[in-house]
């Protein structure tokens, strides 16, 4: 199914009796839909309806090829704050990323420790919801606080409250340059201590990474003279830590890690586990990864394990969430449970928004 | 503004259940004669009041959830109250309601520097969980005109913003998790120190909803390290259109200033007379303030001045010292009080797109002369979120309603250009009765089919948010 405009959409989802699966890219889905669903295509969603550059705001069509949206933002020096990742390579697949999929996701690269996640920079969404009705929340001004915030609510529900149609986001000027910080030979511990002194700095860090093979990477990013002195400022408030190799030029560097590309054609089950950066070395304790790396100053790990390992029987009980983001791990279910009271509300609300229960069933649990 | 018609029923049981009350808190946390309810028969939006049936003051969440398991056993209704500090009577009781104020919930229940997080009981004011922290050279972001006495609470409830914003986010982005009690009593952590909580984002959906899906009762919030120094300049322009075009050209030249504050004509002579910051005589005046290091600060300084050069300002001061800042801000912060100075006013929060600004300001001065009242417009001109402050006699019969309707014009005005009813206040019950110009009843529905999954009952700040012909159905299932 390919609808071309909100009314057919809603034609669809009045008629239909049977599970459908919401495909934008197909690019990043995680865990499995009901066998049989019927794929609805978000293809025909697609286009600019409004690009204000000197307020910040672009509204779109869900549809629209990230890659598309990226292009017209940099005519005007400007993009999506949150530093949407494709996980295309990663994930073995085709196509290419849609901003409703990037929504559905919630997905945010190594810029979420400054400028939030996707949820953070949405403004408004326009989605047809499982009964077929068309629903509309937020709009396109910056500050909106009139009524509940079905904004964030759509942000990261993979699907299974609506489909979107249409978003909105507050964006931000691409600064005029950046410096990439690199420290050699932390253990994990030590990584996550020097990342939290950069963060906890007033430098602006933008972003702070560490793999075990190369070490830990920190970005600000600014004005070309602002960013001059905060790297060398960074340098020497981190010198506890070593002797800082600092780069004027590392674009590919910080896309490799949005990218996931230390993962790519590595054989093995990839988790994402989000913790309190002083836990992630705990973390890696107990799971002895093949390899990993860590983003969002320790906050988010991503753990390459042996095919079909459940991270979250070797984790036992912890503070933080673990999803199953490639390979069978173990059965596993990909997202993981919640306490029975959030349940208790998620399924009410999916009772609400798809009461024939067909949008992405079998999706987030 | 009318409320709905309380339940006699529920009235005429007070004495029981007070008694009830009583037995779950301890002595000093139930009031309700009617000298000690009085301070909590409104909020800042004073114009309405009422009484209720009795207010607690629970002091751990435990407490909160008992209290709300015996109103919601009893279908009794309750309005949660943080420091009662709403301008759009996000906390006005209705007289069979039981306030629930956590004024008492004040405590720091943990500080974590290298994960940079604060948790806090939610009765808590904003300036002092940045006091908690400042020491280390921490802050919190969010930071409402109020935030000297308003609460973390209702900071949450209604999602609040302030000055900083437009660098910082408002409390959506700085929100990581919540204890949560439900109206049935049931205890709920939503998020937590962590970024990712998986699952439906619940934590965004709690936060901005007034108080009608559960009492948070604790608080996770991200505390983010000082900047080095601040500074703010003053630029004056001969045209309202002139100072907008000027915000639109900082902006798209890459400067991201933590604070763009619009003043015009009718508030700048306001807060002159009042008090004296020695700011020039015209139109429309701006004041930019950016953050960094010395030399950041003085390099976005001469980028700003460079493009307000190119619109031709009347004036343009930048301040060289913490003495020069606080003059530049003393106006705009005054301007408040040199409007109480002049006469009763309305304070209203709209937000349009930044480019609608010249024509909005125009109909606004339209309508100010339609009606015959005063209007003075201060606004956070970077992100579009306009407090057009009508001016009235309270005591003067009828002269409340025209500016009620003078107010709702303009709000319908942003609407049509569009934005919204509400940047930063909340609906309360003061925008309401608006709700249905901004949206569709399917809108509404949505939202009003989230409310019925967290409180079925319909009991927690029920006749706030929705046009009570709207929610009509569902709230007479509590009586």
């Amino acid at each position: 199914m390919r609808p071309q405009n909100e009314a057919e959409l809603a034609q669809i989802l009045v008629e239909a009796q049977l599970p459908v699966e919401i495909i934008g890219g197909g690019t990043r889905a995680i865990g499995d839909v009901v066998a049989g669903a019927t794929p609805l295509y978000t293809d025909g969603f697609a286009g600019i309806e409004l690009y204000e550059p000197g307020a910040l705001t672009l509204v779109a069509g869900a549809g629209s090829l990230l890659s598309d949206i990226n292009d017209q933002l940099a005519v005007e020096k400007q993009r999506l704050p949150f530093e949407a990742p494709d996980y295309a390579a990663v994930l073995g697949r085709e196509g290419r990323s849609t901003l409703g999929g990037v929504v559905a996701c919630n997905a945010a690269g190594p810029r979420r420790v400054q400028a939030g996640a996707c949820r953070d920079s949405m403004i408004g969404v326009r989605f047809v919801d499982g009964a077929g009705t068309i629903v509309k929340n937020g709009g396109r001004v910056m500050k909106n606080v009139t009524g509940l915030d079905l904004v964030k609510l759509m942000a990261g529900s993979h699907g299974t409250l609506g489909v979107l149609t249409q978003v909105a986001f507050k964006l931000l000027p691409v600064p005029e340059a950046s410096r990439t910080l690199f420290f050699d030979g932390q253990d994990p511990a030590t990584a996550v201590s020097l990342m939290a002194a950069a963060l906890g700095s007033p430098y602006e860090v933008t972003a702070a990474s560490f793999r075990p093979q190369s070490g830990t990477v920190l970005r600000v990013e600014g004005f070309d003279a602002a960013v001059k002195y905060r790297a060398s400022a960074l340098a020497k408030h981190l010198k506890f830590y070593g002797q800082a190799q600092i780069s004027e030029n590392s674009l590919s560097v910080w896309a490799d890690i949005r990218d996931l590309k230390p993962f790519v054609g590595q054989t093995g089950d990839l988790w994402r586990v989000s913790v309190k950066p002083s836990d992630a070395a705990g973390i890696l304790a107990k799971a002895a990864p093949l390899d990993y790396m860590l983003d969002w100053g320790g906050g988010l790990l991503w753990l390459l394990l042996p095919e079909n390992t459940d991270l979250r029987l070797l984790l036992g009980t912890f503070e933080g969430h673990a999803t199953l983001f490639r390979g069978k791990g173990g059965g596993a279910p990909s997202f993981q449970p919640q306490s029975p009271a959030i349940i208790t509300l998620t399924q009410g609300l999916r009772a609400k928004f798809d009461p024939k229960a067909i949008l992405n069933k079998g999706r987030m649990g | 503004m009318e409320m709905p018609k309380a339940n006699q029923m529920i009235i005429d049981a007070k004495p029981s259940i007070v008694a009830g009350l009583a037995q779950l808190l301890p002595k000093d946390a139930v009031l309700h004669y009617l000298n000690d309810t009085r301070p909590y028969e409104c909020d800042a939006l004073a114009a309405y009041a009422c009484q209720p049936l009795a207010v607690v003051l629970p002091r751990t969440t435990e407490q909160v959830a008992a209290v709300l398991r015996f109103c919601h056993a009893h279908a009794i209704p309750v309005v949660p109250r943080g420091a009662g500090t709403s301008l759009a009577g996000g906390s006005l009781p209705t007289a069979d309601s039981v306030v629930l104020s956590v004024a008492r919930m004040v405590n720091v229940l943990e500080i974590d520097y290298p994960n940079r997080f604060i948790r806090v009981q939610t009765g808590r004011t904003n300036v002092s969980v940045t006091a908690a922290v400042e020491d280390e050279g921490f802050f919190y972001a969010p930071d409402p005109s109020s935030q000297l006495a308003c609460a973390i609470a209702g900071n949450i409830a209604m999602n609040s913003g302030g000055a900083h914003c437009l660098k910082y986010g408002v409390t959506t982005n700085n929100l990581l998790g919540v204890t949560l009690v439900q109206m049935d009593g049931t205890i709920i952590q939503i998020g937590g120190a962590y970024m990712d909580s998986g699952g439906l984002d619940l934590l965004g959906l709690i936060c901005g909803s007034e108080g009608q899906l559960g009492i948070v009762t604790e608080a996770t919030l991200r505390i983010l390290p000082k900047p080095e120094g601040a500074r703010p300049v003053l630029i004056g322009f001969d045209a309202n259109e002139v100072a907008g075009a000027c915000v639109s050209d900082i902006i798209k030249a890459g400067i991201l200033p933590v604070a763009i504050e619009f003043m015009d004509r009718p508030c700048i002579v306001a807060t002159e007379d009042f008090a004296k910051a020695g700011y020039p005589d015209c139109e429309a005046l701006l004041i930019v303030e950016v953050e960094g290091s010395d030399n950041e600060i003085d390099l976005q300084l001469a980028l700003i001045k460079e493009i307000a050069m190119r619109h031709n300002p009347v004036a343009f001061r930048e301040s060289k010292s913490a003495e020069e800042s606080q003059k530049i801000w003393l106006g705009r912060k005054s301007a408040f009080g040199a409007m109480g100075n002049i006469a009763d006013y309305m304070c209203l929060d709209g937000t349009i797109p930044v480019s609608a600004l010249p024509l909005v300001l125009r109909r606004i001065g339209e309508l100010s002369q339609h009606y015959g009242l005063g209007v003075a417009n201060v606004f956070h001109a970077g992100d579009g979120n306009m407090h057009p402050l009508i001016l009235y006699n309270a005591n003067k019969p009828g002269d409340l309603e025209l500016c009620e309707a003078f107010g709702n014009d303009i709000l319908r005005l942003c609407v049509e250009v569009g934005g919204c009813l509400t940047g930063e206040h909340g609906v309360g019950v003061e925008k309401r009765d608006l709700m249905t110009v901004q949206f569709a009843p399917a809108d509404l529905e949505a939202q009003l089919n989230v409310k019925d999954v967290f409180d079925p009952k319909w009991l927690l700040n029920a006749a706030k948010v929705f046009p009570l012909d709207v929610s009509a159905s569902r709230r007479a299932t509590s009586v």
